[in-house]
């Protein structure tokens, strides 16, 4: 038993205790020893890993996107601008129920399922805390509501971004082209780093093709948060380099007055500057308003614009493919002359009929119709081209075969894509024999050279193909390839201005004077009698231009008229008309705008074509006459 | 302390003197300097600290009291102490109030909550020392199984709550009482072994959410976001904050949140982050002068009640310690127990301070 009086605790079992006390210490000393390891451990040893992951937790590197360099045109129109527009931003994290949260907010501003779509798969990219937008383009009084209700889901936000803006909407469309909102591919496709918070990428027309440019560098801030994602403060910042300015050689005036000469119909101008191949023009219609693609159109309108049979969203002046039709006839002229086969003074009787020497097969001029088949009558080159002679150029192909003819043309850029910058260009179709086996396991026949000299077959071009030719004619054979960029600021790196084009061989100067008096005959040749007049005179020469413009109509057949039969424009349906073609430049003497003009299904080139091209050049030409 | 026993000797004792002649000036030290290190994390949030400020001064409060009573009050009241813990421990089973999925506390009318199981880390000590104050020591082997009984009553209680770490650890400062009271080594090490034997039997009775602690102290990674979170985030608190600390206040891991529970379990995780190894390891030591100070009183106590209710109040406030610490290092899966006299909240400083009251009695009564 204890002894209460043992006051100093010393007793035998006091003794014990005491031993005991002291092991149960010296046990109590090592575990905090052990205790004390793990700390030197853990702030010792791995101080390192655990100081990166202390600054992991509250340091976030949060993406600056840099604004978009803007696009103008060659007089300073603003043709892509950016503007402010505020979105529905999400924190995922701060969200439990996230399905219940975007009901919810479904119901104070219109969300569609296919937002909610694009919505969860950005969240799939996007990286921790950061805003994913679940709307973008709110109006103002959606913008009010959510305010007024946010407090509900924190987590939910109003945010502001610069979304790009097309102020021309649909008269730019093609030419411009446009941004979209980056999706899943291209996030796959595009360079991390340099995308890093960036929402939108050039997709179309010179917004895609001069992408590099227009970008600029994405800036970096390191943000310090807390465990709910807030920021507390800004560590550092290295602030975006804004994208670099971009001036084309389009002109907005010009564009419009192309677009208006349309006047809504189906079809495409491209016109082109001479001296630096800058594309002034370039009008594919109908247009499309690009800022609905910007941030996401609305499916429906969507389905209508895609399934059109009118095809806005077809870029008609670069990658529609046409047969050139009578504007192949210039080129087939001064093939022949270069190869020797005719000249200007050789004459043949085009009694509007051509056949291959014992053939039955029979080929028509295009003034032919049932029961007159007159013909052109006595016909010289000069002629042939200004009354677009059908028989002078079936015979004259057929006598200078398709090698000639061919390789002649390809000085032309027919067949390929010239074009410097024009995103999606397409290089249409120039045929040969190795062509035709090529691509139709078949051997040329001489009908395949008749249906050539006429611009037909299997010969395909594009309106900006066709308006090359014709600044390459009206440059008497030099060349420019036909580009979009005037300048952009700064110096262009990676800018390629192409292997420059040699000059067009076996023409003399002589020869192209002739031509382009020829083509000049096509537009002002008037009052000469029957079947002696300009194709084009009647439509577009008869009054005073105040200046000399050379030009050529075509027209090409969309469908097969069988032989024999009459092509009635009347009994067609009115996608299976001709296209009307007409390729221009002026003032003739010393060219400053080359064009050419497509109307599809729209009939004859001089009187359908020819007027849009007459309207371009006036435009073009005649505010300058008046301040002459 | 030879001068204040000598002093308390004296035929005349002014109140003002009995205030202040029942407490041991070290151990006092030792209590303030701890306390304080809580001070300077909780300081930062006003109504945490002027909390934390008002639980000690009652805290004090209760110590000045228990330390005036003399131990043979504690020895003669121990029992029904121990008898009304456990009848509040069975009351809460019943009416306590259930908070994140546990009834641990029990309210009193007028909103003040208490944890019955704070009192039993007092009474647990106390009943033993009485129980092996009668029977003589060494204990003889069916002292030490009623010895355990009366630990594993309560123990068997809180864990119904449950609360299996309260629970284990107010039975690991009972059997360091057993150990105390001279119960053979060769028993101990019987135990040991046979814990050891037992413990796949103990994973198997454990609850799901308790086997995920374990799991998750070995590898946090394993749920980042979730389960691991507190251990991951602890251990990043106190590793990135090296050897002197990011100074005091610039803690980032506790400052943005980062750190749960940065106030109460987790606090020495901060003390770590913003005062580095050096400020813990000076906790470390403190806290060990403590217990040295509180084993030397048991040591010095008259009689096997007080020595070992003295030494098993130590050992309770130091297994306590431990753990906490041990888990914050990820040592120990995260049971929920705050760190002694540093954590904010309940009313652990209470029952500390009462308890070191209780310390103080024995070592300035020893003339009894």
């Amino acid at each position: 038993m204890a002894d209460p009086f043992d006051i100093h605790g010393l007793g035998t079992e006091g003794r014990a205790f005491t031993v005991r006390a002291l092991v149960v210490f010296l046990v109590a000393l090592a575990m905090m020893l052990v205790l004390l390891a793990r700390l030197v451990q853990l702030q010792v040893v791995e101080y390192d890993s655990y100081r990166i992951r202390s600054d992991d937790n509250r340091i976030q590197v949060r993406a600056l996107p840099p604004d978009r360099g803007l696009i103008f045109d060659q007089r300073g129109g603003l043709l892509a601008d950016n503007r402010p527009a505020r979105s529905l931003n999400v924190v995922t994290e701060l969200i439990d129920d996230l399905d219940g949260v975007v009901e919810e907010l479904g119901a104070l501003v219109d969300i569609s399922e296919r937002q909610i779509e694009d919505f969860h798969e950005r969240i799939a990219r996007r990286r921790p805390f950061e805003p994913v937008a679940l709307r973008m383009n709110l109006a103002e009084e959606e913008v009010a509501r959510v305010r007024v209700n946010g407090h509900r889901w924190p987590g939910v936000e109003i945010g502001e971004e610069n979304v790009r803006y097309y102020p021309l909407g649909d008269l730019m469309a093609h030419a411009v082209g446009s941004v979209r909102r980056v999706n899943q591919e291209d996030a796959q496709r595009l360079d991390k780093r340099r995308y890093r918070g960036v929402k939108f990428v050039g997709r179309l027309g010179v917004e895609k093709f001069y992408e590099d440019v227009l970008h600029g560098d994405v800036g970096w801030q390191h943000i310090e948060i807390d465990a709910r994602g807030r920021i507390h403060r800004i560590l550092d910042e290295t602030p975006a380099v804004v994208g670099r300015d971009v001036t084309l050689h389009l002109d907005s005036f010009l564009q419009g007055a192309a677009r208006d000469a349309l006047d809504g119909r189906r079809g495409a101008v491209v016109a082109l500057d001479p001296k630096s191949g800058g594309i002034r023009v370039l009008v594919s219609n109908p247009g499309y308003d690009p800022n609905l693609f910007v941030t996401g159109i609305r499916s429906d309108l969507y389905q209508e614009l895609a399934s059109s049979r009118d095809a806005p969203l077809f870029n008609r002046a670069v990658q529609g493919r046409y047969a050139p039709g009578s504007t192949f006839k210039p080129v087939v002229a001064l093939a022949g002359l270069a190869a020797g086969v005719t000249d200007w003074e050789r004459t043949i009787v085009d009694r509007g009929e051509f056949r291959l020497p014992g053939r039955k097969r029979v080929y028509r001029d295009w003034s032919w119709t049932q029961g007159n088949a007159g013909g052109q009558g006595i016909v010289n080159l000069r002629k042939a081209i200004y009354r677009s002679s059908n028989v002078y150029f079936y015979d004259l192909a057929t006598r200078m075969g398709v090698d000639a003819l061919s390789s002649f043309a390809a000085q032309f850029g027919y067949g390929e894509v010239t074009s410097v910058d024009v995103a999606d260009a397409v290089p249409g179709v120039l045929p040969s024999r190795a062509w035709k086996m090529e691509n139709r396991g078949d051997r040329w026949y001489d009908g395949d050279s008749v249906n050539l000299g006429i611009g037909q077959g299997d010969l395909l071009v594009t309106p900006l193909q066709l308006a090359t030719v014709a600044m390459v004619i009206a440059n008497r054979g030099h060349w420019a390839r036909p580009r979009l960029l005037r300048e952009s600021g700064g110096a262009q790196p990676g800018f390629d201005l192409g292997e420059p084009r040699p000059r067009v061989a076996g023409v003399t100067d002589a020869d192209w004077e002739a031509l382009v008096d020829a083509m000049a005959d096509v537009v002002h040749r008037g009052n000469q009698g029957f079947r002696e007049n300009g194709t084009a005179w009647f439509h577009i020469g008869r009054d005073d231009l105040g200046y000399r413009m050379a030009g050529k109509s075509g027209t090409a057949q969309v469908v097969e008229i069988a032989q024999g039969e009459e092509y009635d424009e009347e009994a067609l349906d009115e996608y299976s008309r001709k296209h009307a073609w007409f390729i221009a430049f002026a003032p003739a003497e010393d060219p400053t705008l080359a064009v050419s003009v497509l109307v599809e299904n729209g009939g004859g080139g001089s009187s359908v074509a020819a007027p849009v091209a007459r309207a371009v050049l006036d435009a073009h030409l005649r505010p300058r006459l008046a301040s002459l | 302390m030879a001068t204040t026993y000598v002093r308390s000797l004296g035929a005349r004792t002014t109140r003002r003197r009995i205030y202040f002649e029942h407490f041991d000036p070290l151990l006092l030290l030792g209590l303030l300097t701890v306390i304080l290190f809580g001070m300077v994390i909780l300081y930062r949030d006003q109504d945490v600290m002027i909390g934390q400020a008002l639980r000690v001064g009652v805290g004090f409060v209760m110590l000045v009291l228990a330390a005036q009573v003399p131990p043979r009050v504690y020895l003669r009241w121990t029992p029904w102490v121990y008898a009304g813990g456990l009848a509040l421990l069975l009351v809460t089973l019943f009416l306590g109030v259930t908070v994140n999925g546990s009834r641990r506390w029990l309210e009193l009318p007028g909103g003040l909550r208490f944890q019955p199981s704070e009192l039993m880390k007092l009474a647990i000590p106390l009943m033993l020392g009485w129980y092996f104050h009668r029977r003589g020591l060494p204990p003889r082997f069916r002292d030490v199984a009623a010895g355990l009984l009366f630990i594993a009553a309560p123990a068997v209680l809180i864990v119904r709550q449950p609360d299996l770490g309260t629970a284990l650890l107010l039975t690991a400062g009972g059997l360091g009482v057993v150990v105390l009271a001279g119960i053979r080594w060769r028993w101990i090490l019987a135990a040991v072994g046979l814990a050891a034997a037992a413990a796949p039997g103990l994973w198997m009775a454990m609850r799901e959410y308790q086997r995920d602690r374990v799991r998750t102290l070995f590898d946090p990674e394993h749920d980042p976001m979730g389960a691991g979170w507190n251990i991951i985030q602890s251990k990043t608190a106190v590793g990135s904050g090296g050897v002197f600390g990011k100074g005091l206040d610039q803690g980032t891991q506790s400052r943005l949140d980062f750190l749960p529970e940065s106030h109460t379990d987790f606090i020495v995780a901060v003390i770590g982050e913003e005062l580095g190894l050096v400020g813990v390891t000076l906790l470390i030591v403190v806290y060990l002068a403590v217990l040295a100070r509180g084993l030397y009183i048991a040591t010095q106590a008259s009689g096997t009640f007080a020595r070992l209710a003295v030494g098993g109040l130590m050992l309770t406030f130091f297994v306590y310690v431990f753990v906490n610490i041990a888990m914050v290092c990820g040592l120990f899966p995260v049971v929920g127990v705050p760190l002694p006299l540093v954590s904010f909240g309940g009313t652990s400083v209470i029952s500390l301070l009462a308890g070191f009251g209780i310390v103080m009695s024995v070592h300035t009564h020893r003339n009894w």
